[in-house]
């Protein structure tokens, strides 16, 4: 059965690291759409405070995740003892375009 | 009519907020609906966006605000089956600043505290590369470190320096990554052939200064004391060490202050040492 896409936006809140303009884009293209999301304020912040919300978030797994550097997020959760799954995507917001991560956020599952 | 609600399962101080737009509420106009996420998430709120039809993910939480343009009355509290406090609170009329004043009494009332904004700088292990060779237990000065069942792990991250990435500049496997960190691949980048070469490169400098860089720095500091004792300068010695300990925090990256209380190789290898014996106690 088809799951049904969900999407985590992380906003960094708490350093520069992101440019402004890709995550505030990302965000208002991920507000524009129909697709329920949950926007977190820092990964980050989460992880180090053992946030059992990561946990629920991973869910089975049919997760996209806007962010920052694959390594990284996946250490993150690891962190707390998640581990993430081989099916969820990450999307780079230090590195690529707003367009390509809304592309990549927006495309349905295919199983 | 009931309105189907996340679960929430977390700490009671947790304080979240669901953007409704589901079964029984309007949807939130642009660009009203951006700016309001873009100002919760600014003052630390996490924020779930819920809309009419399509499951939303789980919510974790003490205390959840639901706002939404609801079309019948709501009451103002009520506890979720969780035993979640849920609060409802409409938008109706509101603009984004008003919706945050609101959002920031209802925490008032809910007896959350205030979240304090903290850049979360710590350390993330890569397990897929660390060899577990204890070299950033040894090197931290903080005890971030710990080892449990005979593994490295970060214990106590809030003792972390602010933009101290030190332990990762000694990390011979680049296996340690600071997330807020400007440059790769201690951000998260991917590892390169450069990168370790460079790593290499540290092994070899290390060597060239005698083995290690503390046994360097001891010595120096040595030779400026013998210097100290002979020429009675006390500002040219202390001018001469603080150059040292300068280009040695420039090869590191580390924050001046952190250079001044280097440990001494004795000192390193008997924090590992203790670490070791205590997680196999």
């Amino acid at each position: 059965m088809k799951q049904p896409l969900r999407v985590l936006y992380c906003h960094c809140t708490y350093a520069k690291v992101v440019p402004d303009a890709t995550k505030l884009a990302v965000l208002q293209g991920l507000s524009e759409s129909d697709i329920p999301f949950e926007a977190v304020p820092d990964l980050c912040e989460m992880s180090a405070k053992q946030d059992p919300c990561l946990q629920q978030l991973v869910g089975d797994g049919n997760l996209r995740i806007a962010a920052c550097y694959p390594r990284a997020v996946k250490w993150l959760f690891h962190a707390v003892g998640v581990t993430l799954p081989e099916s969820v995507q990450v999307l780079n917001m230090r590195i690529d375009t707003p367009e390509s991560i809304l592309t990549a956020l927006k495309t349905e599952p295919t199983e | 009519m009931s309105i189907p609600l996340p679960l929430a399962h977390s700490p009671k101080t947790a304080f979240r907020i669901a953007l409704y737009e589901g079964t029984g509420a309007d949807p939130i106009p642009q660009p009203l609906r951006g700016e309001i996420i873009t100002a919760l998430l600014a003052k630390g709120y996490p924020v779930s966006v819920i809309k009419p039809n399509r499951p939303s993910g789980p919510i974790v939480a003490g205390t959840l605000v639901v706002l939404g343009l609801f079309h019948e009355d709501k009451p103002m509290e009520a506890d979720s089956t969780e035993g979640v406090k849920v609060y409802f609170r409409s938008l109706k009329n509101l603009n984004a600043t008003e919706m945050l004043a609101v959002v920031e009494s209802t925490r008032t009332m809910a007896e959350v505290p205030e979240r304090k904004a903290w850049k979360p700088w710590f350390p993330v292990i890569d397990y897929d590369r660390c060899t577990n060779c204890m070299q950033c237990l040894s090197f931290c000065l903080f005890d971030v470190y710990a080892v449990k069942d005979g593994k490295i792990n970060v214990q106590n991250n809030s003792k972390c320096k602010t933009d101290c990435p030190a332990c990762s500049r000694v990390c011979p496997e680049v296996a340690i990554l600071f997330p807020k960190y400007r440059h790769g691949p201690i951000n998260g980048d991917v590892v390169s052939d450069d990168d370790l070469r460079r790593e290499n490169m540290k092994v070899d400098i290390s060597s060239l200064l005698g083995g290690d860089i503390y046994a360097a720095l001891r010595d120096r500091n040595a030779k400026f004391k013998s210097r100290f004792n002979k020429e009675r300068d006390a500002d040219k010695a202390l001018e001469e060490r603080q150059k040292c300990l300068v280009k040695l925090g420039q090869l590191l990256d580390i924050p001046a202050e952190l250079m001044a209380g280097l440990p001494t190789q004795q000192q390193i290898e008997a924090k590992a040492s203790a670490a070791m014996a205590a997680s196999s106690e």
